[in-house]
């Protein structure tokens, strides 16, 4: 338990040493903040001093000194300005500060985001890394430098209220200095026992939002199955569960307000009635006592504003701890310089290599294979035997272990990944396109590329035919939505068509697509293969029976390798396979 | 939210009494001032010390019963505002099982989700801060204004002036950054879209060498997201300075003021006290006002959009429950002998879609027969089976179903002779019985066994730990594709259907499965009329009946050995997928001439 307690500390300790050196960049906005914050708290708290000696020259008819409730009010209007200026400059301060942090993590997120080993981004989830760009980023700026100067004026303020307060009067001082506690016990005792009934509401709220996820996103099946009404049962039951927690919740925490401020009444009273005792005596006069119960009102705000600034500084560091986690991943081994002299011929050579994803699985291991410039060559074997493993090694997407691979007999460990990537195309099965226009996503890999070579493209991979019937052609916004999978697809490949790299990577690239669409696609394909060594993964045998090799892999291992007929000839594991996907021809 | 007034209907009383508690709250704290201006005129001029601690129990009891008015206050308003919330909830989620496939679709799912969940919270949130303070804060306002006129009419100018300038200051820098908040979301989300597409696209990016333009992409957003934050934050760091600046120079005027009036004998030093705190009071209820107007404005929005989702109105309509409406299973007289299912040039184009998706397509489905639709993606065959369910309205033409118009069957009349299995496997979180028995409520186990055999999948829940009890986890993560799907077969065969729809809903099992499940399904007793839907040949080359379908329009219909004379798409797809079988291209040049 402590020592947990003692992890945590130590993380966020650690987290807030590394957000200063973020904030270190500005360190003269942060100086300037904190000096404004200072000088705006000591005034605000000064100014009702000088209204209180105004009051003081009020006393009754002949007895107003007007002379000085004059020299009063101006210092007032002098400090007043300068009040205001020094607020106005702080919040401008402060808001460059939050801003600039934030967009500098940011910016180093998403360098860190293109240079981490794909491993990396494979392992997390997607929904998770976003959360750390944004929301835990925003979190941090929120919580941590608005708390930042919160915490500081918060403590200028009850350092200076005190300081103040003690000039005009110790006992009052001291009565509101013991009671101001008081006020805290209450809002800890009520915040511990509605904490149990939020938990409650939540985890009521939990189960209600499952339901809604699974009905409302199923809302064709409840349809089918007319399962409406029992739905409405089931939600009925959890809906009033959750109405008796929500209102035991809600009502038991919104009392934190009332009670705390009947507290701060009841010390305003006390103040009141001893000041009163006090003036007869000469010991305190009207104005001061005004100033009293000035402070007395605001004396519990900052401690308000620490305790929650408290709260928000741990949230705060816990999300910075998570978007370091990110930014201080190891990123992948430094880039060689040498570039490949292009284009290349396309002779790969694959000699020994060996491949783990994790060190107690091995998954590739001694794999050997060379293809000669122009080759065909087909991977296929079922789920999870390392075929896509073997697009991941080829591509550098991963590195492997040991073993090497050469292009044109050059390491491709010794040129940078860019030069060795765009020696390929790849069209893998996953069909991603970004948010814009067609032409901007055909022309991803050939910015300089005209309309016409994009239509022409387009052609030759099928695909002009649904771009033309788009609402504006080239320049439709693409949304996700809108595209049947074999339609993106085929943009997908018009992309790589439009690049015409010396080699091709097609990974389960036409599985998407009816086959009577991919006879079609297949021809272009053809012609986009013609002298260029590829390699093709797929599932479907009907497609790659053409391929000059097909490899048949299974646990990592090649276990057959041929043509199409030498391996149906051999009736192996490929004849199985085969077979088995024709199995129901005959019936 | 005129328009969900109506979910106030159980919580009138408390929606009433809540706002009024709060008020007597506020009229409790704005005597405050008076009885300590009481205290300094009376008890401290006349050093009458009786008085003063007469005015400090006056002072205990109004915190007292400030805090006593404010619990319940917040009881009523916590009641009210999760009763309605809560109303409206079941309101919505009832009105959304009536809505009809097209609202769907136009609605999407999650939008819907949304609606129900974060956007009836901040309702929920807005409704009860507005009960409680929507009313008290200008209360207090105006309260103070009119206590100070009762002190000092001369005073009290101070005020009608400082608050009309106030307010405007208040609400025009309110007013002014509320656009910029949108638009700082918009960036905001932007800059997240790109992110994410970053994590999606990784392999694409690298393999196309795009990182550093992605890089300068997300960097500009980066920056443009900072540079509204910004405008916002110049905006809003005028509030505290121009507000702290307007109220002291008003206090300012109202010391001056106070001290002609004191010294001409019309004002007394605890008046002046007394006015003084009142117009401390002013300013930090403005505040409060002002940041209470944007959260109840973001309320708005979210009521809004769950009263535009009450508007839609469900596009479909049944006629009412006949009584001698024969059940379902049981067809006799005339349906007997008419066809299980016929399609009368029927045309269909989906809401706010330019092309058909289905045009005049013909075809009769005897009773007990197998029905196989081939084509390839896109071309309209999950439209064609989700109008036998009526899932749709045909925009043209007429679909029947043993011999009558779908429309004219009573609300759950038609699916409940339909067994539907749907292209993607979905399965709810629940036990596998939980599961099965959406198709019937009442079915024993006996019948469940039977269904899950004919679907192929009695060993996969013979092999779960609890068997039919076994739990299956939300979207049915805890089994494979293919277990899931002859799940859902199974859920369709509990219904005992007349018609069962499978929409390529074998698609995750291998050849021999797929044929086992086909064989089985059409063994089972009675005559039930299956359509199956498919990419692959080999499904339903043994159908009675084969509809060949492309781009929306029937290429085809009739036995597979009718077809491969007769139909180009079909012969197209079957050689696609069989191209050992192709002949030579000159035959199939010749029968194509």
């Amino acid at each position: 338990m402590m020592n947990a307690q003692n992890e945590t500390g130590k993380k966020t300790a650690a987290a807030f040493r590394k957000v200063l050196t973020y904030i270190g960049r500005y360190r003269i906005l942060l100086f300037l903040s904190l000096l404004l914050a200072a000088i705006s708290v000591i005034l605000q708290l000064y100014i009702p001093i000088l209204f209180g000696r105004a009051i003081d020259c009020i006393v009754a008819p002949g007895e107003v000194d007007f002379g000085t409730i004059a020299h009063q009010s101006g210092r007032i209007l002098i400090l007043l300005a300068v009040t205001a200026l020094s607020t106005w400059l702080m919040n401008l301060t402060n808001n460059r500060l939050t801003y600039r942090t934030v967009q500098d993590i940011r910016a180093k997120a998403i360098r860190q985001i293109q240079n981490v080993p794909l491993s990396y981004l494979d392992a997390g989830s997607e929904g998770d890394i976003v959360q750390r760009v944004i929301a835990d980023v925003d979190q941090l700026s929120d919580g941590l430098l608005m708390g930042f100067t919160q915490l500081f004026s918060g403590i200028v303020m009850i350092v200076m209220t005190l300081v103040f307060m003690l000039q005009r009067s110790v006992p009052i001082s001291v009565m509101v200095i013991v009671l101001t506690p008081v006020s805290f016990l209450i809002a800890r005792f009520i915040a511990k026992h509605s904490f149990a009934m939020f938990k409650k509401q939540t985890e009521v709220r939990g189960q209600q939002t499952a339901l809604i996820n699974e009905m409302v996103g199923n809302e064709k099946i409840v349809h089918a199955f007319n399962y409406g009404e029992r739905a409405s049962k089931r939600f009925d039951a959890i809906n009033k569960e959750l109405q008796k927690y929500s209102v035991q919740a809600i009502f038991f925490s919104s009392l934190t307000n009332p009670c705390t401020r009947a507290v701060n009444a009841v010390i305003y009273a006390l103040v009141a009635l001893a000041g009163a005792f006090m003036i007869p005596g000469g010991s305190l006069t009207v104005g001061t006592l005004t100033v009293l119960l000035t402070y007395a009102n605001q004396y519990m705000k900052p401690f308000n504003d620490i305790s929650s600034v408290f709260t928000e500084l741990t949230g705060a560091m816990a999300c910075a701890g998570r978007v370091f986690d990110l930014i201080e991943a190891t990123p992948q081994s430094p880039d060689p310089e040498k570039q490949f002299a292009q284009p290349v011929s396309g002779a790969v050579s694959i000699q020994d290599v060996s491949f783990s994803y994790t060190p107690d699985h091995p998954l590739i291991e001694h794999f050997s294979l060379t293809a000669r410039p122009g080759m065909r060559i087909a991977i296929v074997g079922p789920t999870g035997c390392g075929k896509t493993t073997f697009i991941n090694l080829l591509m550098r997407f991963y590195d492997i272990q040991s073993g090497s691979i050469l292009i044109d007999g050059t390491d491709i460990y010794t040129v940078s990944r860019g030069s060795l990537r765009r020696q390929f195309g790849m069209v893998l099965q996953d069909t991603w396109l970004t948010q814009a226009s067609v032409r901007e996503n055909l022309a991803f890999g050939r910015q300089d590329a005209t309309d016409e070579e994009i239509i022409a493209a387009a052609k030759e991979a099928r695909s002009w035919d649904f771009i033309r019937r788009l609402p504006m052609q080239l320049d439709t916004v693409i949304n996700d939505d809108d595209l049947s999978q074999g339609q993106k697809q085929l943009l997908c490949i018009t992309r790589v068509m439009l690049v015409r790299p010396p080699m091709l990577i097609l990974d389960e690239a036409t599985s998407s697509i009816d086959t009577r669409t991919e006879l079609l696609v297949q021809e272009a394909f053809d012609k986009l293969m013609a002298g260029r060594t590829s390699f093709i993964v797929a599932h479907r045998l009907s497609t790659i029976r053409s391929a000059d090799v097909i490899l048949v892999m299974r646990d990592g291992k090649i276990i057959e390798q041929g043509t199409h007929e030498q391996l149906m000839a051999a009736g192996g594991f490929y004849t199985n396979l085969y077979n088995s996907q024709f199995a129901g021809t005959a019936i | 939210m005129s328009r969900l007034r109506k979910f106030f209907k159980n919580y009138r009383r408390q929606a009433v009494l809540a706002p009024i508690f709060k008020l007597l709250e506020a009229l409790m704290n704005l005597l405050v001032p008076l009885a300590v201006g009481a205290i300094i005129n009376n008890g401290i001029g006349n050093a009458d010390r009786n008085y003063i601690i007469r005015m400090f129990i006056v002072l205990l009891v109004l915190a007292v019963l400030g805090m006593l008015f404010s619990f319940v206050a917040q009881w009523y308003a916590a009641n009210a505002s999760v009763g309605f919330a809560a109303q409206m909830r079941q309101a919505l989620f009832d009105h959304i099982q009536k809505l009809s496939f097209t609202e769907i679709d136009t609605l999407r799912p999650d939008t819907l989700i949304t609606r129900m969940t974060s956007d009836a919270n901040q309702v929920q949130n807005g409704l009860n801060l507005a009960l409680r303070l929507l009313l008290r804060s200008p209360f207090i306002v105006f309260g103070s204004m009119i206590l100070a006129f009762t002190i000092d009419v001369k005073s009290a100018l101070v005020f009608a002036v400082a608050i009309p300038v106030l307010t405007v200051v208040v609400f025009a820098i309110m007013l002014a950054s509320i656009p910029l908040f949108t638009k700082s979301q918009k960036a905001l989300d932007r800059l997240t879209g790109l992110t994410r597409e970053n994590l999606s696209g990784a392999r694409v990016i690298r393999a196309f060498c795009k990182e550093q333009q992605e890089v300068d992409e997300f960097d500009r957003r980066n920056e443009a997201l900072t540079h509204i934050n910004e405008r916002v934050g110049r905006l809003s760091a005028l509030m505290n300075p121009l507000t702290y600046v307007i109220i002291n120079i008003a206090t300012i005027v109202l010391i001056h003021t106070g001290a002609l009036q004191v010294s001409l004998g019309a004002l007394r030093q605890g008046d002046v006290v007394a006015l003084y705190n009142y117009m401390a009071q002013i300013i930090i209820e403005l505040i409060k006002l002002a940041s209470l107007i944007i959260t109840i404005n973001k309320s708005l929005a979210c009521a809004n959009r769950i009263a535009d989702v009450f508007d839609i109105q469900p596009g479909m309509t049944y006629p009412a429950a006949e009584a001698d409406f024969e059940p379902a299973g049981r067809p006799d007289g005339e349906t007997a002998t008419a066809p299980a299912v016929r399609f009368d040039n029927v045309s269909f184009t989906y809401a706010g879609a330019s092309d058909a998706a289905l045009s005049d397509v013909s075809f009769t489905a005897a009773k007990g027969s197998t029905i196989g639709i081939i084509g390839g993606t896109g071309c309209g065959k999950s439209t064609l089976v989700s109008l036998i369910a009526r899932f749709y309205d045909a925009t043209r033409g007429c679909v029947s179903v043993n011999g009558r118009d779908v429309r004219s069957y009573p609300e759950g009349a038609l699916t409940g002779r339909i067994g539907f299995v749907p292209q993607k496997a979905v399965l709810f979180r629940g036990t596998v019985r939980d599961n099965l028995r959406w198709g019937n409520e009442s079915a024993d186990d006996e019948s469940l066994w039977e269904a899950l055999d004919a679907a192929q999948a009695k060993d996969v829940i013979e092999g779960k730990p609890g068997g039919l009890s076994f739990l299956i986890e939300q979207n049915g993560r805890n089994l494979s594709g293919g277990q899931k799907q002859r799940l859902t077969i199974a859920r369709a065969l509990v219904k005992k259907p007349e018609i069962l729809i499978m929409d390529d809903s074998a698609s995750a099992l291998d050849f021999a499965t797929d044929l086992a499940l086909r064989r089985a399904v059409r063994a089972l007793e009675g005559s039930m009329t299956i359509f199956i839907v498919s990419q692959r040949a080999s499904s339903i080359r043994d159908a009675d009946g084969i509809l060949v379908l492309d781009d929306g329009r029937l290429a085809g219909k009739g036995t597979h050995k009718e077809l491969m004379k007769s139909c180009r798409v079909y012969r197209e797809i079957y050689y696609s997928q069989y191209p050992d079988e192709k002949p030579e291209d000159t035959t199939a040049g010749k029968e194509q001439a």
